[in-house]
Formats: C-alpha cells, sequence, structure tokens
C-alpha cells in the first residue's frame, strides 16, 4: 500500500436496522431513567475529567445506542458526581455509570 | 390535471436562459485538470451551433478559491468581480457565462449580497474606480456553461455522430451525473431544478441517449471542499467523502460519471488511483476504474471529435472501455502523440487500476 501521508477515515455511517441495542436495553432495563435523557451535553459540559481524556456521558449514551464500545471512554470517569448535579432531567447519572460498569462486570 | 399540476411546479424550477450573446470567462484550474473542455466549449458554442460567445484575456481569477480557503475577504472578491463586470460592460455584453461552478456560485453570492446590501455595491463600485478608473453594470444574465449546453441538448443531440447506448446490446448506457455543490446547494433558485431536483447534467444525458443513476449519496459532495484537501492533514477526509459515493454508487454498475465543477471530475478521477492503492479496490469492469468527464468532453465525444484532441489521455481513469461501448474509433497508438503529432511522453502506470 502506497503511503500519501493521509488515508481513508472508517465510515461513521449506521445502519439502525442492523446495530445490536442489546446492552442499551439492559441498562434501560437496570436504569429506567436511561431513556428520559435528552442529550442536552450538560453532564460533559460539567465534567471533570472531560477536557483532559475526553470522557462524555452524553456520547456514551449515544455510543450505546448505536452498539459501539464505551468502555474506553467510561474508564476516564472520576466519578465526581458532578453530572448528577446539572442534569436538567434529574437522572443520576452517577449510578448510571456504576450500574454500567456491572453490566461490562457481567 | 395531476400533470398540468406538476408541469406548473416544475416550471418554478427553471431559469431564463438567452439563447445567444453571452461573455464568456475561464476557470482558473480547468485547462490544466481537463485542457480541451473549455476549449470544446467555444468550439461548439460557435462553430457547431454558430452562436456569439465573446471572451476577453484581460479576464482574471474570480477570486473564489482564495476566498473559500479563508485568505481574502469578500470585499476583495467582490472588487474583483466588479473589474470582471467593467470587462463585460466594456465589451459591450449583458449576459455573463463563467465556466466554472465556484465562480457561479461567488457572482451569485455577490449580486445577491449588492442587492440586500445597496451601500456595499456603491462602496465597491468606489474601489473599483480608485483601483482601475473603471465603472460596469450588472449582468442581465447569469448562467453557468452547463445551463447552456443544456439548453442547447437537443440542437447537440441533433448533430450527434454517437449516443450513450451500447452499441452491442442497444441498451441506454448508466450515467452517473454530478453537480457541484456551488451550483444550486447555495442558491438554488439560480440552478436548472434548483437544489432539489437539478436537472442540468440530468438532462444533457436523457436527451443523448442515457440512463441516469440515481443512487443513494448521488448529491454528496465529491469531497474536494477546498479547505479538505488544501490542507493536507484534512485529506483523509476529502478522499473518504469521494469513498463514500463510489461505495454507494457501486452496485449500479455505472458506465461513466459526467460532471459540471472543474474539482469534482479531476477528485472523482484522481482519488480512483488514490482508493484502489489504498485498499486495493476498483469501481470499473475487469479492475478498471469509472471514467469520468466533464460535460464539454461527453458533448464533443457524441459530436465525432477525436477523443485525444479531448485530452481524454489526461484522464486517471481509462476512457477506452467508454469509448468501445458506444463505437467511438480511435487511434490507440495517437493517444500520447501532440498537436504537431510528436510524442509528448508516456506516464508511469498505476498496477492497483487497470490502464489501457
Amino acid at each position: 500500500m502506497m503511503d500519501f501521508g493521509f488515508s481513508l477515515s472508517k465510515s461513521s455511517t449506521i445502519n439502525l436496522d442492523t446495530v445490536d441495542t442489546t446492552l442499551y436495553k439492559k441498562l434501560c432495563d437496570m436504569e429506567p431513567d436511561a431513556r428520559i435523557c435528552m442529550s442536552c451535553g450538560s453532564c460533559s459540559a460539567s465534567c471533570t475529567a472531560a477536557s483532559f481524556s475526553g470522557m462524555s456521558l452524553r456520547k456514551v449514551i449515544l455510543a450505546l445506542q448505536r452498539d459501539q464500545d464505551v468502555r474506553p471512554m467510561l474508564s476516564n470517569c472520576m466519578l465526581s458526581g458532578k453530572c448528577t448535579m446539572v442534569c436538567p432531567r434529574a437522572i443520576n447519572t452517577r449510578h448510571l455509570i456504576l450500574t454500567l460498569y456491572r453490566i461490562y462486570d457481567r | 390535471m395531476i400533470t398540468e399540476g406538476k408541469q406548473k411546479i416544475w416550471s418554478d424550477y427553471q431559469k431564463e436562459i438567452p439563447d445567444d450573446h453571452w461573455y464568456y470567462v475561464r476557470s482558473c484550474i480547468r485547462q490544466n485538470f481537463f485542457p480541451a473542455s473549455e476549449k470544446m466549449f467555444t468550439e461548439i458554442t460557435q462553430k457547431v451551433l454558430g452562436k456569439d460567445l465573446y471572451e476577453t484575456p484581460h479576464h482574471t481569477t474570480c477570486g473564489g478559491i482564495a476566498y473559500h480557503c479563508d485568505t481574502i475577504p469578500q470585499e476583495t472578491v467582490m472588487t474583483i468581480v466588479a473589474r470582471q463586470f467593467a470587462l463585460m460592460t466594456e465589451a459591450g455584453y449583458e449576459n455573463y457565462v463563467p465556466s466554472c461552478i465556484t465562480s457561479f456560485g461567488n457572482y451569485c453570492e455577490i449580486l445577491e449580497t449588492w442587492h440586500e446590501f445597496p451601500e456595499l455595491e456603491a462602496k465597491i463600485r468606489e474601489n473599483l474606480w480608485k483601483a482601475c478608473k473603471r465603472e460596469f453594470k450588472k449582468p442581465k444574465y447569469l448562467a453557468h456553461t452547463s445551463d447552456l449546453i443544456y439548453h442547447w441538448r437537443n440542437a447537440i443531440a441533433a448533430k450527434a455522430k454517437h449516443h450513450l447506448v451500447n452499441k452491442e446490446t442497444g441498451e441506454p448506457l448508466k450515467i452517473v451525473e454530478h453537480i457541484g455543490c456551488h451550483y444550486a446547494k447555495m442558491f438554488p433558485s439560480k440552478g436548472v431544478g434548483g437544489a432539489e431536483y437539478p436537472y442540468v447534467l440530468a438532462g444533457m444525458v436523457e436527451s443523448w441517449g442515457g440512463q441516469v443513476v440515481d443512487y443513494p449519496e448521488r448529491r454528496h459532495c465529491c469531497g474536494y471542499g477546498f479547505r479538505q484537501y488544501h490542507v493536507k492533514a484534512n485529506r483523509g477526509y476529502s478522499v473518504s467523502n469521494t469513498h463514500k459515493k463510489f461505495e454507494s454508487m457501486e452496485p449500479f454498475h455505472p458506465d461513466a460519471i459526467i460532471t459540471n465543477c472543474p474539482g469534482c471530475p479531476y477528485f472523482l478521477d484522481r482519488w480512483q488511483y488514490v482508493i484502489a492503492e489504498q485498499t486495493g479496490k476498483t469501481y470499473g469492469k475487469d479492475g478498471f476504474g469509472i471514467p469520468v468527464f466533464t460535460y464539454e468532453e461527453m458533448a464533443g465525444i457524441i459530436l465525432g471529435y477525436d477523443p485525444w484532441d479531448l485530452g481524454l489521455q489526461l484522464h486517471q481513469v481509462a476512457v477506452e472501455p467508454f469509448l468501445d461501448k458506444i463505437g467511438v474509433e480511435y487511434d490507440p497508438k495517437a493517444k500520447y502523440l501532440g498537436m504537431n503529432k510528436e510524442d509528448i511522453m508516456r506516464p508511469e502506470l498505476p498496477k492497483s487500476i487497470k490502464c489501457c
């Protein structure tokens, strides 16, 4: 393969008909508040880890809905709980993240 | 009743294109990429159809590339464009036709801005006078060169020696039409068919016997997008856009692509080699790519011009399989002979994509 100094990016197209949402459904069963997230991004804006690690709970929930691996991002969470304090939907986001840990542990 | 209704709605998507007397301005880059395209436009307009087309060597760039790369402010571009209009006015013309899609978009944007902000137009008139003592009238009609070929498509078809039909099977060839983003996505009312149903190239394909391919990413950008390509770090994004289009059109097995923008044919043509090098994949039959043509080249082919006089030897993707399909006769040995029949040298051929 010739090196041009740039390469093709992986397509970000998501086929919602073929996406496996098992993990997201499991999260919603254990943490029904996940369904009321409106992706406002307040959690990401207030996150202590965000500016250093790219941690974003909004992206985590979106990625789960698209069957993408969220573990690398999730591992950056410091459980500070700031996101819980600012969530306009009063989702216990800290608890939601701990639930996700439990799902992945299983 | 329903047909009448649809025809009425469709009439709203048309634009008025005068039949004659045009002031022509060339593109900065097209003559380097596809050297015979603009020559073929003047040939068809003046010699084949006998129209009045005027151009002047005093014309310069419209400033569009620098503007879209964020290197010069719009007021500078406006003054450059004001000078082009002054040249048109001095030549006694009212109909302005640029060869470049970005220039066309640029002119549309500037005329619209002046319409909304007359004080800005007054300032630009003052700038132009201070800079070069020139005055101008705004064009009465503004069209892109593809609008004119679209307008004359049936007259061209009447003089055609070949049609976009497979000579073996008699089936119409499947043609992908790709329209430059700056044609109608910025100002839908300025393009034939608007931004929703752009018909400028589809009309040519249908008149010349071909069948238009409708595929999911039909309206997606070719990937050039100025800053996406000019900044090397962004070129992966540029080629990824082109890759997305080819992946989308591949299941429909197109025989060729027709374009009306300076950048689109270049990138749809050249990136096929890059994609082949990076993924090993080609999109034509038997390891070839899908040939990409400008609308002037396509018009020249069907009018029976020698493919090598149309500059088709400078395409990355081999055009011979397409020429064979429609029955164009050509001399393979003359492919790399220049105007004086001297050898212009052969390019090194890639192994990843088959070339003739």
